[in-house]
C-alpha cells in the first residue's frame, strides 16, 4: 500500500516534465516521451435533436489541473463522461495515458480517480464503510484511515453517510476518487451548492492532489473557482471550446483588466454605446436594459470621464460598481450571457 | 482470485449492512410472515365442528321442534315470526328457515353449502326425535391429524411467498435505487467488475435468507407444531433454489427501470398473479381446470409444490425434480435475460 506523500513533497509545478518527475513511478508515466494525460479529437456525441458536444479536441498534459467551464447544458459533464469512459462518443478518439477505452478499460479504470456530478453514495454506511468499499475495487491505494484525515473527515468516520452535510458528501466523493491513488482526477462540479467555507476546504484537497504530480480535470461554472485551482481553462458552450488558455490570458484578451458597472435610473435616456466607447480608457461598452458594462484599462480616467459624459446626458446613476476582469466577464463578453442563470 | 473476492466481500457486506440499518427491511422480511402466520393461524385454528344456525317459523309445535334440534345437539335453534326468519336466511345468520306443519317444509338457498349441509343435518335429526330407526348403527371416528390442518398447508405457502417477496423487492428495489442515485454509475467508474456487483446482491441475499426461513419455520414448529417431515438439506436445497429464482426475477424485473415508481408498478405486475393463483393461502387446483397448465408453470406454484412435498410428506428431491425444474428454468432464464437487457448507467 503506498503512504500518502506529505503535501511539501513537490511544489505545484504545471508544466508537464515537472509533473512526472514529482509523482508517478509506473514505467509508462515516467518514459522520455510520455503521453499527454488526455488527448481528444473530434469528440461528438449527440442526444436526440441535440448536438451535446461538437468536435471537440482537447489536449491535457500530465500534471495540469484543466477547467471546463460554462453555463449548465454547455456540454461540460458529457465531455469529462466520454473521457470517463461512462458515456460512449458517436465519433471521435480519447486516449488517456497512452491507452483507449476499448482495448485497456480495467487498466484505465485502476488509473483514474472519478466524482460524478451529485451522486448520492449509499446512505446507511458509514463513511469510514464507504471508503474501505472504493478501496476494495483497487489492486493499488491508500489505507482509507490516512484518505480520512486527507479529507478531515477524521471526526465523521463512523457516520452514516445521510447524516453529512453537502460539503461533506462532497469531500467523502473526493475521498472515494483519491483512495485508488489515481493518476487522473476527474472532479464535475465539485462544489456546485456549497458554502464558502467548504469550497476552500476542498480546494485544499485538490491543491494537495496536485502538489504531488495529479492531474485534475474539473467543471465548474464558478469562475473564481477555476482561476483559483486551473493552470489552463476552457471555455465551453453549446458543446464547443470558444477559449483556451491560462485564466490570466483569457482574461487578457478582453483587452482591459477592470470592469466597471452602471445602471441608470428609470426615465433616463439609453447612452449610446458608441459615446461610451469613446471615453477615455474604455475599451468596450454593452448595454443590457438599463445597465451597462464597460471594459476599462484605466478606471481612474474612465470613471470621471464617464461622472462628465452622464453630467451632460442628464440621467441619474443609481449604481455604480467597479472589479477586476474575471473569466464571467470574459463570458459575457464572448456570449452575450451570464455563465450562471442562462 | 483475492483481487476478485475482496470487492465481492466488501459489496455483499455494504449491501447487508444497508439492510440491516433498515428497520422497514427487517419488518417486511422478519415480522411481517410471522404476523401473517399468527393472524391466519388464529383465525383458521381447529375449532369445535361449527354450530348449525337454524330459525323455525312460528306456529303449532315451533317450540317443540327447537327442543328436538338442542337436544341432537349442534344446533343454535330458535323460533322467529316469518318475515324476521326471512331477513335473517337472507342476510347469512341462519343457515336453513323449517316452516312447521304436517309435513315440514326446509327454506334455504341450495348453492350456499352450509345452508345444504343444515338441511341434511336438521332432517336427520328432526326424523330421529321423531321416531326414524336407522336400518343400521353407525359410529363415528374423529380425526385431525398434525400435518393436515390449515396452519400446515398455510406456513409452507407462506414461507413460499416469503422468497418471492424479499428476493423480488430486495434486488429489485436496490438495484433501481443505485441506478437513480447514480451510485451505479460511479461504480462502473472504478476498476469494480460488474460481475462482483451482481454477485453481490446475491451474496447478501443467501447471507440473509437462512435467519428469515429458520424464524418463519421455527416460530410455526414451534407455535403451531407445524412438521418438517422431510430433510433438512433437502428443504435447504428448494429454498435456495427458490430464492435464487427470484431473485433472477426481481434483477430482471429491475433491468431497464429508472425510478422507484417503475419498478414498484412492474414488480406488482409479475407477483400479484402469484399472490392469488399459486396455492398460498388456499389450494391451486381450486381454479378452474383450464387455466392448470399455466397455473402449475408458475414459478411460486412450482416452489410451494417442493415446500409442501418436503415439509408435509416427507417428499425426496427426486421426486419432485418437475417444480424444482420449473423453479431453475425461471431462475436461469431470468438471470441470463437481466444480464443482457440490464441498464448499467
Amino acid at each position: 500500500m503506498t503512504p500518502v506523500p506529505s503535501a511539501s513533497s513537490a511544489s505545484a509545478a504545471p508544466s508537464a516534465s515537472a509533473a512526472t518527475s514529482a509523482h508517478h513511478t509506473d514505467s509508462a508515466s515516467s518514459a522520455a516521451s510520455a503521453p499527454p494525460a488526455i488527448r481528444c479529437r473530434a469528440l461528438t456525441k449527440r442526444y436526440k435533436d441535440v448536438l451535446a458536444v461538437d468536435g471537440l479536441d482537447l489536449d491535457v498534459p500530465s500534471g495540469e489541473c484543466f477547467g471546463l467551464l460554462g453555463p449548465n447544458g454547455a456540454g461540460k459533464t458529457t465531455t469529462v463522461e466520454m473521457i470517463e469512459g461512462l458515456v460512449a462518443p458517436d465519433s471521435g478518439t480519447v486516449e488517456i495515458l497512452g491507452l483507449h477505452w476499448g482495448r485497456d478499460a480495467i487498466a484505465l479504470r485502476e488509473r483514474l480517480g472519478v466524482a460524478l456530478q451529485e451522486t448520492r453514495l449509499a446512505e446507511r454506511l458509514k463513511v469510514i464503510e464507504v471508503i474501505r468499499l472504493f478501496r476494495s475495487f483497487y489492486r493499488a491505494g491508500h489505507d482509507p484511515e490516512e484518505i480520512l484525515d486527507l479529507v478531515e473527515l477524521r471526526e465523521k468516520r463512523d457516520t452514516w453517510v445521510d447524516k453529512l452535510s453537502g460539503g461533506q458528501k462532497q469531500r467523502l466523493a473526493i475521498a472515494c476518487a483519491l483512495v485508488g491513488n489515481p493518476d487522473v482526477l476527474f472532479l464535475d462540479e465539485p462544489t456546485t451548492g456549497l458554502d464558502p467555507q467548504s469550497r476552500r476546504a476542498l480546494w485544499d484537497v485538490v491543491e494537495e492532489f496536485k502538489s504531488r504530480g495529479g492531474t485534475v480535470v474539473l467543471t465548474t461554472h464558478y469562475m473564481e473557482e477555476a482561476e483559483r485551482l486551473c493552470e489552463r481553462v476552457a471555455v465551453m458552450d453549446h458543446g464547443r471550446i470558444i477559449a483556451l488558455g491560462s485564466p490570466r490570458e483569457l482574461i487578457a484578451s478582453l483587452g482591459a483588466d477592470h470592469v466597471v458597472e452602471f445602471a441608470l435610473g428609470s426615465g433616463a435616456e439609453p447612452l449610446p454605446e458608441a459615446e461610451l466607447v469613446a471615453l477615455p480608457g474604455v475599451e468596450s461598452a454593452r448595454r443590457d436594459g438599463p445597465r451597462y458594462t464597460l471594459t476599462v484599462t484605466e478606471p481612474h480616467r474612465a470613471i470621471p470621464a464617464l461622472m462628465g459624459e452622464l453630467e451632460r446626458h442628464g440621467g441619474e446613476m443609481t449604481e455604480l460598481l467597479t472589479h477586476h476582469a474575471t473569466l464571467e466577464d470574459l463570458f459575457l463578453s464572448l456570449t452575450g450571457r451570464h455563465l450562471r442563470d442562462t | 482470485m483475492m483481487n476478485y473476492l475482496l470487492p465481492l466481500k466488501e459489496l455483499t457486506l455494504a449491501r447487508f449492512r444497508e439492510q440491516l440499518r433498515q428497520p422497514e427491511v427487517l419488518f417486511w422480511v422478519f415480522a411481517f410472515p410471522l404476523l401473517l402466520a399468527v393472524a391466519l393461524g388464529l383465525a383458521f385454528r381447529n375449532r369445535p365442528p361449527d354450530v348449525i344456525h337454524v330459525a323455525v317459523e312460528s306456529g303449532p309445535r315451533a317450540e317443540a321442534l327447537v327442543a328436538d334440534l338442542k337436544a341432537a345437539g349442534g344446533f343454535a335453534a330458535s323460533v322467529l315470526s316469518p318475515e324476521v326468519a326471512s331477513e335473517e336466511l337472507r342476510t347469512g345468520q341462519v343457515a336453513l328457515v323449517v316452516v312447521p306443519g304436517d309435513s315440514l317444509v326446509y327454506r334455504y338457498d341450495p348453492t350456499r353449502s352450509e345452508s345444504r349441509l343444515a338441511r341434511i343435518a336438521t332432517d336427520d335429526a328432526l326424523q330421529q326425535a321423531l321416531g326414524r330407526r336407522n336400518p343400521r348403527a353407525t359410529a363415528d371416528h374423529i380425526v385431525t391429524e398434525r400435518g393436515a390442518r390449515y396452519i400446515d398447508f398455510l406456513i409452507p405457502g407462506l414461507l413460499g411467498l416469503n422468497l418471492m417477496s424479499t428476493g423480488m423487492w430486495g434486488l429489485g428495489y436496490a438495484v433501481v435505487d443505485a441506478r437513480r442515485r447514480k451510485l451505479m454509475k460511479r461504480l462502473l467508474a472504478s476498476p469494480m467488475r460488474r460481475s462482483q456487483y451482481l454477485l453481490s446482491f446475491i451474496a447478501a441475499r443467501l447471507v440473509i435468507l437462512a435467519p428469515e426461513v429458520i424464524v418463519l419455520l421455527g416460530f410455526a414448529a414451534l407455535a403451531f407444531g407445524v412438521p418438517v417431515r422431510g430433510s433438512i438439506l433437502s428443504l435447504a436445497v428448494v429454498v435456495v433454489l427458490g430464492a435464487m429464482c427470484f431473485a433472477g426475477l426481481g434483477l430482471l424485473t429491475a433491468s431497464r427501470a429508472q425510478t422507484v415508481e417503475a419498478v414498484s408498478g412492474l414488480m406488482n405486475l409479475v407477483m400479484l398473479p402469484m399472490w392469488v393463483l399459486s396455492g398460498v393461502f388456499f389450494s391451486s387446483a381450486k381454479f378452474p381446470a383450464a387455466m392448470q397448465p399455466f397455473i402449475r408453470v408458475l414459478p411460486l406454484t412450482a416452489l410451494n409444490d417442493a415446500l409442501r412435498g418436503i415439509m408435509l410428506q416427507g417428499a425426496s428431491l427426486a421426486s419432485l425434480a418437475a417444480p424444482i425444474g420449473i423453479c431453475v428454468v425461471w431462475g436461469s432464464v431470468s438471470f441470463a435475460v437481466a444480464l443482457r437487457t440490464f441498464r448499467w448507467i
